[in-house]
């Protein structure tokens, strides 16, 4: 009952970017916002969101945009979804531009974001699916047994007829991904689904999102979470500042730091000048504070071949120092640095 | 495709007014609010042994509640979607959001009818007006073609919404003015000439002027088709402004809150 994609490699179809297998094409896309300050004096100011970001995504892959808040990856998807129509630049969607021919693209994606928005509060989850199921042409006699399916697959069959009102965060999230998956669409675009539902739930969906693919769905998933990104995505693009400062594998992202070394101290009210020193060490690549209760965790990633425990330490002086460790660098530690540096 | 966007607008009522009927604040705005109108409305219109101004105001007050209900809820109708975060799935969903947008004002005038009834019921027991309606037919007629026409104008007004976001505000702006000049409690004739062709302009005229007509006894059936056709107008116009409002909104990012 899904979509016929209508996208195949057909020869006038063949060009540098399209084909053979890319699904999602970004090139060079740009996007400025238009914003005012002030009460009495404004000012208008042009903020840009997304500065030249190009990737490709090919069938079937799960593509990971990885970035810290504000860096322009859900301004991305929103030009990827048609819901923002791009300063400058291209984007297409199963060889489709998106501005072009935004309906045809629509019939053949699927958008989930994460939050507890996005739903009819007031009315079932059943409903909820129904509605959506007939605003994205779902064949009437199919919408029953297709809500059916998508309510087994994210684990809300038996609680379909309760008010979305009463639902958890997590159940929101997964009535949610269903909602997205109603038209059987081979692209769905997923903006950090997991945000703010708690482990267990996150691992529910993160197993969701992994079933996709085997369903030969592409997927674009944006997340600030690197674990997830490092178990789920078969590639990803890491985006500072509204441009991508890395794309690869996970591991070819963590083989850009896998030369150097990773020291953590436990620290007790660190304050930004000591940081600075840190930072200031010859042989440091990037400083990274993680609050953890009444502590931080101090991450210094640092260059191969040096020992710099005791140097980190001696700039930390009158700061009070709990466990000091080393370790190898994790995908984190990769993504710290790129998005430091950028 | 005719039948699929007949499913897509009666889905689309069936499940905003399954909604609207579970809002407090609607039950209020619907039911209660118009009475504190038509008990005013029956007050000054109470005098002498006639009975047919105090059924005149009452039908005029009942109208009154489906304009209410949807003047103040249509400009906020595309509000509360953005608060839901909807509005986002909504424009992204392959339908025509013309198609998605229609019956969501039509459901908020359909609300207006509990008002219309709540009305007569509260004529008929705290004032003792009898509703006697001279053409049943013409009646059954006229009251769902002024909802769709009202309707119609509420969708026009949630249009201003997308390009503008505090269009809102327009919505209840205009509720006050519009029942004056559309002639629900003062006849049209008290009004200066040059108010005739912005009554003549607003479907909630011609809505009143049928289900009066119906009632009291006249020429319901012209001023039926004249609130269809301005409704159409409406739903028409509101069509074409749509497609820029839409594409502004996509260029100017004021879709979300976000």
């Amino acid at each position: 009952m899904g979509v016929d994609s209508g996208w195949a490699c057909r020869p006038g179809n063949v060009d540098h970017y399209s084909c053979p297998m890319n699904v999602v094409e970004a090139i060079d896309l740009r996007r400025t916002y238009r914003t005012t300050t002030g009460s009495f004096r404004r000012r208008s100011l042009e903020v840009e969101a997304v500065r030249g970001v190009s990737f490709s995504i090919a069938e079937g892959e799960l593509f990971g945009l990885l970035g810290p808040n504000g860096a322009g990856k859900t301004t991305t998807i929103k030009m990827l979804i048609t819901l923002l129509i791009p300063t400058s630049g291209e984007a297409r969607v199963l060889g489709r531009d998106v501005v072009q021919d935004a309906r045809w693209v629509r019939e053949r994606i699927g958008y989930v974001f994460g939050g507890e928005r996005g739903l009819y509060e007031r009315l079932s989850a059943f409903d909820n699916l129904r509605y959506f199921a007939e605003l994205y042409g779902v064949e009437p006699k199919r919408q029953r047994p297709r809500i059916d399916e998508l309510l087994e697959l994210v684990g809300l069959r038996g609680r379909e007829q309760e008010r979305v009102e009463g639902y958890s965060r997590g159940m929101r999230q997964r009535l949610h991904i269903a909602r997205g998956l109603l038209h059987d669409p081979p692209v769905v675009f997923l903006d950090e689904p997991t945000i703010g539902v708690d482990p267990v739930g996150a691992r529910e969906l993160r197993a969701t999102i992994a079933s996709l693919t085997d369903a030969g769905k592409t997927v674009l998933l944006t997340t600030h979470y690197m674990f997830e990104a490092d178990a789920l995505c078969d590639r990803i693009a890491v985006i500072a500042n509204g441009e991508i400062v890395a794309q690869g594998t996970p591991q070819e992202l963590k083989a850009g730091v896998a030369d150097g070394s990773v020291v953590e101290v436990e620290v007790f009210g660190v304050e930004e000048r000591s940081l600075e020193l840190v930072r200031g060490l010859a042989g440091v690549r990037a400083v990274a504070v993680e609050d953890r209760d009444q502590k931080q965790l101090l991450v210094v990633q640092t260059e191969p071949g040096l020992e710099l425990t005791h140097a980190i330490l001696s700039q930390l002086d009158g700061v009070s120092v709990g466990r000091v460790s080393s370790r190898e660098p994790t995908l984190e530690d990769a993504y710290v640095a790129l998005v430091t540096a950028a | 495709m005719m039948r699929r966007t007949a499913r897509l607008l009666w889905v689309g009522w069936l499940v905003h007014l399954k909604m609207l009927m579970r809002s407090a604040f609607n039950f209020w705005l619907g039911v209660v609010y118009p009475l504190f109108f038509a008990s005013a409305a029956f007050l000054m219109f109470r005098s002498g042994d006639d009975p047919k101004p105090l059924l005149y105001a009452s039908l005029g007050a009942a109208v009154m509640g489906i304009w209410g209900a949807t003047s103040t809820s249509a400009g906020a109708a595309l509000a509360r979607e953005r608060w839901l975060g909807t509005l986002e799935l909504l424009v992204t969903a392959p339908a025509h959001f013309a198609l998605i947008l229609l019956p969501v004002t039509i459901a908020m005038a359909t609300i207006g009818v509990y008002s219309m009834v709540a009305t007569l019921i509260w004529g008929r027991l705290v004032f003792g007006i009898e509703l006697h309606v001279a053409d049943s037919l013409a009646f059954a007629l006229a009251v769902p073609a002024t909802v769709a026409s009202i309707g119609a104008l509420g969708f026009l007004l949630a249009v201003a919404f997308v390009r503008f976001r505090q269009a809102w505000a327009l919505g209840n702006m205009l509720e006050y003015p519009v029942w004056l000049v559309s002639g629900f409690l003062v006849p049209l004739a008290l009004f200066p000439d040059w108010v005739r062709p912005i009554s003549w302009a607003l479907a909630p005229t011609w809505g009143i002027g049928a289900i009066r007509g119906a009632a009291l006894g006249g020429a319901p059936f012209g001023d039926i088709a004249l609130a269809l056709l301005l409704g159409g107008v409406y739903t028409a116009a509101g069509i074409l402004l749509l497609e820029r409002a839409l594409r502004a909104a996509r260029v100017k990012a004021s879709l979300a809150l976000s």
